[in-house]
């Protein structure tokens, strides 16, 4: 789901399977991997340094290019306020 | 709102003509030294509204003395047993005079002076068992909503809470505001990123910069400490920064114009929509803001919140000591594996089988039931969780609270 129609990423409201195509307003989208409820996807290309917008609102930065469908989380964005802490795996 | 609900609202009228929708009796300890003897004089009573709390420091703070003052003369307290070791720095002599002028029994126990644990837990025992058929004799009296004081917090978030829970408890904010309640929201640290979105909704041109100014300030104090107030489950739940977490705390706040800032220990002076500044001033000092959700919630307990609205995605199961938690569950998934935690549903939004205004009026009319002495889940399970630390804050700038 796109929350606004500024946003370039979308929130699955289900479970989405890696290699699935599903539609975005009229944009076809394939799945690069699995993705959990509530997680986000890319629905534009963003190019590395472009503010990630979430509800019209900024949520953060690209760290590196990312493509339509792609799965858009801490691994290839950052915040431009404060680090985010994870568990070391 | 139906005349059915205010006549469902119902207090125990206090000497400050404040009320309360409960009758609770607290036992304080006044150090850690203290903290078993406390424990062991009020587990027995622990299904009988008699609930612990304290403070674990030996060093004297006015924040933490002011914080024990509010909570020991909340509405929502009837009688306070204080426990003290005796050498402990907190002024015990400044809080009990403070319980004794609210017109409530208060009794101080001083462990060295009794004459050790045992002694000091038989005292206890005796003055409960004297106190509870004095508080049980008093009756409710009916309340009105704009008697009542709501306090907001969301604690173990996911991606789902921002969609769900947050949302509907706006919602429930709105209609709660629009009955003539008071409200607060809170945390700053989890609005960074929402400065100026928050900004414009002040109800008052001098507010906005005040607004923007507690945030920015939430902001160098994590920084310097290091971390957001971000936990390792919120990113596993899908939310990637601070600004995307803020993004889904603020919506608890509705829509309706911010009407001012409050500071831990300061009741909202009358209706509408306030938010609770958590972040100490000056400098960084004592560690974390709020080192957890009970350090919060016991901030909106000490400005006077007879009920908190709880939002939770990954499924925390806290409750408090003195004011009712009411949980609502964001995400569907942990709701089925937790539901026993669980107030409310708010999952079933994102599932298609409610909508968000259906939510939040279920979150409304349950307010007025447990305001008016229905147990939520958190409650009936036994959660009393307490926790204060030390803190320090400067007096309200001159914006923050219309004259």
């Amino acid at each position: 789901m796109k929350l606004s129609a500024l946003d370039n990423v979308a929130v699955a409201l289900r479970e989405l399977r890696a290699g699935e195509t599903i539609r975005v307003d009229g944009t076809a989208l394939c799945i690069e991997r699995d993705i959990a409820v509530g997680h986000k996807l890319a629905v534009a290309p963003i190019a590395r340094g472009e503010v990630i917008l979430k509800y019209s609102c900024p949520i953060g930065s690209a760290t590196r290019a990312i493509s339509p469908g792609e799965y858009v989380h801490t691994h290839n964005v950052e915040s431009n306020y404060l680090p985010t802490y994870t568990l070391p795996t | 709102m139906t005349s059915d609900d205010a006549t469902r609202l119902r207090g125990y009228l206090r000497g400050d003509g404040r009320k309360g929708v409960r009758n609770i009796l607290v036992v304080a300890y006044l150090v850690e030294c203290a903290h078993h003897v406390a424990r062991e004089i009020a587990f027995a009573y622990r299904d009988r509204d008699v609930h612990l709390i304290g403070f674990p420091g030996c060093y004297p703070n006015d924040y933490s003395l002011d914080m024990m003052q509010k909570l020991c003369t909340h509405p929502n307290v009837g009688a306070a047993l204080l426990v003290s070791l005796g050498c402990e720095g907190f002024n015990r002599h400044a809080l009990a005079r403070a319980i004794e002028d609210s017109g409530r029994p208060v009794s101080t126990l001083g462990i060295q002076a009794t004459g050790g644990t045992r002694k000091t837990i038989d005292a206890g025992i005796a003055w409960i068992d004297a106190t509870l058929p004095w508080l049980a004799e008093q009756t409710s009296v009916p309340m009105d909503y704009s008697e009542l004081v709501i306090g907001t917090i969301c604690g173990g978030s996911d991606a789902t809470s921002g969609l769900t829970a947050n949302p509907a408890m706006g919602v429930a904010f709105d209609m709660l505001i629009g009955a003539g309640a008071a409200t607060i929201f809170e945390e700053t640290g989890e609005l960074i990123g929402m400065e100026n979105l928050m900004a414009s909704r002040a109800a008052r041109p001098e507010l906005a910069p005040a607004l923007k100014e507690s945030v920015a300030k939430a902001a160098r104090y994590y920084a310097t400490l290091g971390y957001a107030s971000f936990a390792p489950g919120n990113a596993d739940g899908g939310l990637t920064t601070i600004e995307e977490k803020s993004l889904g705390a603020y919506a608890k706040s509705g829509q309706a114009a911010i009407d001012g800032i409050v500071k831990p220990g300061i009741a909202p002076p009358r209706k509408g929509l306030y938010l609770l500044d958590v972040v100490p001033d000056g400098e960084v000092r004592f560690g974390f803001p709020n080192i957890n959700d009970n350090a919060e919630i016991a901030e909106l307990i000490a400005c006077g919140s007879h009920l908190i609205l709880f939002s939770t995605g990954r499924g925390s199961v806290v409750g408090s000591a003195i004011s009712p938690v009411i949980k609502v569950c964001a995400n569907p998934e942990t709701y089925k594996r937790m539901r026993d935690d669980m107030d409310v549903d708010a999952g079933r939004i994102l599932e298609g089988r409610a909508t968000l205004r259906e939510v939040g009026t279920e979150i409304f009319d349950l307010v007025a039931r447990v305001a008016g002495g229905e147990r939520t889940r958190s409650e009936s399970l036994g959660h009393q969780e307490f926790i204060l630390t030390y803190k320090s804050f400067e007096p309200l700038g001159p914006s923050c609270l219309a004259v």
